[in-house]
């Protein structure tokens, strides 16, 4: 199978739509019929990385590729960047505000569940220039080594 | 159990009739999205307190099958369409979370990741 790709925008002023980009997404793996495991993976790690531009960022882009060995998701914004990368990826670490808190979020688990999920994540972020998160969900983990 | 059962168990509304035949083992209860999204495994019915679209797709992300908003919270028409539209059956029980939680475990729904 030959790659598909699409590309969405995440809105950054309305919460209620966070999650519209990675609920299409699983929609289409669905559609093609990949593993119920791969699709949860793609679909969480997309869904918590949208939630964070929409909390952090303003928004931004999501650009997705499905191939038939993996799906490769680049999400983007122009946002504030993350000052100390290595705490936000500690469990429980959050920058988030209290609002954010009482919406179910900022939590502190949205990156670690991104690297839980995916296969690879590599992320480059900029503090005043913004974020970009790589991920790659293999659709056969034991080619990624993972569990 | 079957989702009808917790709807009679907790004395529940059906608020969004998705399929009530559909057999359920375990549960999750939480405000936190994001922990239900690290933490859940295999899990079909979640139980919260809170009442925003994002529940429904944290349910939709995690392949629930029912909702269950504890304390007898009035629900946003946008949160129960969205349900709707993904096939989630929602419930409303006026049971708190604790009560609710411990009614569906001593019927038989687990957790599903115990402590060893």
């Amino acid at each position: 199978m030959s790659a598909l790709s699409f590309d969405y925008v995440v809105p950054g002023d309305d919460f209620t739509q966070a999650g519209a980009a990675s609920s299409d997404v699983k929609r289409k793996l669905k559609k093609i019929g990949y593993d119920a495991d791969v699709i949860r993976r793609v679909a969480i790690a997309m869904y918590e990385g949208e939630i964070n531009m929409v909390i952090h960022a303003g928004g931004g882009t999501a650009h997705v590729e499905i191939d038939s060995d993996k799906i490769y998701v680049i999400l983007e914004d122009h946002g504030p960047g993350i000052k100390d990368l290595s705490k936000a990826m500690q469990e429980g670490w959050s920058t988030a505000p209290d609002n954010v808190r009482s919406l179910g979020f900022g939590a502190g688990m949205g990156l670690p569940n991104i690297k839980k999920y995916s296969d690879i994540l590599d992320i480059d972020t900029k503090v005043g220039e913004g974020t970009t998160l790589y991920m790659t969900v293999f659709t056969d983990r034991n080619r990624a080594g993972g569990d | 159990m079957k989702v009808r059962d917790v709807v009679q168990i907790l004395k529940a509304d059906v608020l969004v009739e998705g399929d009530l035949d559909t057999e359920v083992r375990t549960a999750c209860g939480s405000d936190m999205m994001s922990d239900v999204l690290a933490f859940v495994k295999d899990q079909s019915v979640l139980l919260t307190g809170l009442t925003n679209p994002q529940v429904v797709r944290t349910a939709e992300m995690m392949d629930m099958h029912c909702i269950i908003f504890v304390r007898g919270k009035e629900i946003d028409d946008t949160v129960l369409e969205l349900a709707q539209e993904k096939g989630i059956t929602v419930l409303k029980t006026p049971y708190r979370m604790f009560t609710a939680c411990g009614l569906l475990y001593t019927n038989g729904l687990s957790g599903g990741s115990e402590v060893q």
